[in-house]
């Protein structure tokens, strides 16, 4: 071969790179006979849970297969992708993020995707499906069942106890068990949660921050104003937000001298995972798990998750919607969790269980796999209460609005009605402008 | 023979050029474009007009972005040229060896990713437990946590990076012709007169360039702030707004929001004040730069 070969070869294998490597993050169907290689973002196979749902969904969709993108959602990587026209095949983000790609038309439907396969919709819990419904049609399939409950530091807190459905009572139980030494904050007798748990303060005192339909903001209700006002209120008396903040930011949150361990906390209102932490890194600290309580003495339980959907435009719909499908129904879960609670044992450690969207996974989950102890118990019956925000066409607007608004209370800049009028304003043009024409 | 040498500079420079126009122009010119449009990547961008315009002129966060940025940058710039000096003074006047070693360590952190320096900046100042109060004992504000603190920690965290400044004041030292030092100690001159009358003057090009290049830097701040208010999923939920700079604002529009118009009529009205402010500095400069030969 002369020069001129050398050339055209060195050129031919070029080309063939950069056509390969324009493929962007679509699948392709180069697999052994024709197999689809499914691509995802914003999923990861770290732990026994997640690899037994995985290689379950893979095994259904055989001889194809799907690549874990091993990474959260990246939304700045969702849009390159989708604008240059190479969507993944699957998509798993936080459900409340639904209704904006939803609304854009970025999400596929997934009526024929629930109606080829079969899926039983009666399956997952209605919560979890109303953050994954907008107009009335699903976009995703619900994953995790994030639930928030009263968490109580025996150590701390004592005989006494401490609930939330007296909030002048619940005021004056957490300065007392607030304590200040030199000048500093050492311990905190009760963590509200705010700014991020500021839809459960409000429905706790009967207000909702959105019309069920998400597109009418409720955010000037005075009763959110009110929730607002004694949740920033019990923030002042235990030294003020600056101190606070920045005491709850040394917190070893993830560690074995946890707040819990280490008596830094009295009790806060949390998510369900954080009882594995415990459970894991500080088992002999006694902790009681109480359902947080609206002032009518009703539990109130924020729930929260994330979802599986497919992008408009992905190469392999209705493969996707048979991994989606397989990853989400109850015998997967079942098996996941046989799988962790296997591997807990093995390592001699004690498993809390696995709190899923799918009510069936959870019967069993909870009868056959994991002996509920009575924290768990608690979660459980609380979690039939489940509320969540529906889906939203501008989800993330609407909730910058609100945060921005607790932000600016704690600050000082502003009462809370004011900062509550602000953010109805800004919420509800984010939500006429993104449902304009719908 | 001159042609051809055209020819070959033009080749060298190709991969340059090449890269400019795919990365930075074309962008610009399609950010240009965009931000007269209401535009969300995922439906098709609509003409709007100078809508992004004037909507931007009228939004209250613009205006709280614009004034903790150019606060921040106000403060960080003569900061970290006075101290880059300080310590460049110090590194010409020590010995070979020594001075190759501090080089190395003043220089070290700016190779420390901004997301790190975020992450750092939480522990090291937290009002509570961090290192600095620890040091400042009971004055030690709530640096992390406090409205009218969170700036003036971040301009301190920002002398993080001054290492290339450094550098760049020292090579910049080594060049002051040791004969008009000489000639001005035999005249008399104290050390500061030296400093002010021979050194600065020696040096005004490198001290043009580094307030430029700061200035720049400064009103691009982002990534350690976003890090240390509003990326990790601690920190999310307490984005105060004495920590929303300009581009972390921009940066919300954009993949937060999916204003993608809005954010690119944002990026070029800061486009149009750094240019504003490097021009009145290119200005102000005739009156202090001395250019050497001229």
């Amino acid at each position: 071969m002369g020069d001129r070969g050398v050339r055209r070869g060195i050129v031919a294998v070029l080309v063939a790179v950069l056509a390969a490597g324009c493929g962007g993050v679509g699948g392709d169907d180069g697999g052994a006979g024709g197999a689809v290689t499914l691509t995802m973002m914003g999923f990861g196979t770290g732990d026994e849970i997640a690899r037994t749902r995985f290689d379950a969904a893979n095994a259904r969709i055989a001889p194809g297969t799907a690549v874990a993108s091993e990474g959260s959602f990246d939304a700045q990587q969702f849009l390159s992708a989708v604008a240059s026209g190479t969507p993944p095949d699957l998509v798993y983000m936080e459900r409340r993020l639904l209704g904006t790609y939803a609304a854009k038309g970025a999400l596929l439907p997934l009526r024929d995707c629930v109606a080829r396969e079969r899926i039983d919709v009666a399956q997952f819990r209605p919560a979890a499906l109303a953050e994954a419904t907008l107009r009335g049609e699903l976009y995703g399939l619900p994953d995790f069942y994030n639930n928030r409950v009263l968490m109580i530091n025996d150590a701390v807190v004592g005989e006494a106890g401490l609930a939330t459905d007296d909030w002048d009572a619940l005021a004056k139980r957490a300065e007392e068990l607030t304590v200040t030494e030199a000048g500093k904050l050492s311990r905190i007798g009760f963590d509200p949660k705010i700014p991020e748990f500021l839809p459960m303060w409000a429905r706790a005192n009967g207000a909702e921050l959105v019309s069920a339909d998400g597109r009418t903001a409720r955010l000037d209700d005075p009763r959110v104003a009110e929730a607002l006002e004694f949740t920033a209120g019990l923030i002042r008396a235990q030294g003020g937000w600056a101190a606070f903040k920045s005491f709850r930011d040394t917190f070893d949150f993830f560690g074995a001298r946890n707040q819990f361990a280490s008596g830094q906390l009295g009790a806060f209102v949390m998510e369900d995972f954080y009882l594995n932490v415990l459970a894991e890194n500080s088992p002999d600290t006694a902790v009681t798990v109480a359902p947080f309580r609206g002032r009518d003495g009703k539990p109130v339980d924020w729930i929260t998750g994330n979802a599986w959907a497919i992008p408009k435009g992905g190469p392999h719909p209705e493969e996707a919607c048979r991994w989606i499908a397989t990853m989400t129904d109850s015998e997967t879960w079942i098996a996941a969790a046989r799988a962790r609670a296997k591997v807990r044992a093995d390592a001699g450690k004690p498993y809390a269980g696995t709190f899923t969207g799918n009510v069936r996974a959870d019967e069993v989950i909870f009868r056959d796999v994991v002996q509920p102890s009575a924290a768990v118990r608690t979660v459980l019956e609380t979690q039939e209460t489940g509320f969540s925000l529906p889906a939203m066409a501008a989800g993330e607007e609407f909730k910058a609005a609100w945060q921005d608004a607790v932000n600016r209370v704690l600050d000082g800049r502003q009462s809370p009605a004011e900062a509550l009028a602000q953010a109805q304003r800004q919420a509800q043009a984010a939500l006429d402008e993104a449902n304009r024409g719908s | 023979m001159a042609r051809r040498e055209t020819w070959a500079a033009y080749g060298f420079l190709s991969p340059w050029i090449v890269g400019f126009l795919v990365f930075l122009a074309g962008p610009m010119v399609a950010s240009l474009v965009l931000s007269f449009t209401d535009y969300d990547v995922l439906t098709g961008a609509e003409f709007v007009g100078a809508d992004n315009y004037r909507t931007l002129f009228g939004d209250p966060r613009v205006r709280t972005s614009l004034g903790n940025t150019l606060f921040y940058t106000a403060l960080h710039v003569p900061l970290t040229m006075v101290v880059s000096l300080a310590l460049a003074l110090l590194l010409n006047r020590a010995g070979r060896r020594s001075a190759g070693f501090f080089r190395t360590v003043f220089y070290l952190p700016t190779v420390t990713p901004k997301v790190a320096v975020g992450v750092l900046f939480l522990l090291l100042f937290n009002g509570q437990s961090g290192l600095v109060n620890q040091v400042l004992g009971p004055i030690g504000p709530d640096w992390t946590a406090d409205p009218a603190w969170i700036k003036p920690g971040l301009v301190l965290i920002g002398a993080w990076s001054l290492g290339s400044t450094v550098i760049i004041y020292l090579a910049a030292l080594r060049d002051v012709p040791r004969d008009l030092h000489e000639a001005a100690q035999m005249d008399g001159a104290s050390a500061w007169a030296r400093f002010r009358a021979v050194t600065v003057p020696s040096i005004s090009g490198a001290l043009f360039f580094t307030l430029i290049i700061n200035t720049i830097s400064g009103l691009q701040t982002f990534d350690e702030v976003y890090t240390a208010f509003y990326g990790s999923a601690n920190q999310q939920t307490y984005g105060s707004d004495a920590a929303l700079f300009y581009v972390v604002y921009l940066f919300q529009q954009a993949f937060q929001f999916l204003h993608i118009g809005y954010a690119s009529a944002l990026a070029w009205l800061l486009f149009g004040i750094i240019m504003a402010v490097t021009l009145v500095q290119v200005r102000l400069s005739r009156r202090f730069v001395h250019y050497g030969g001229g």
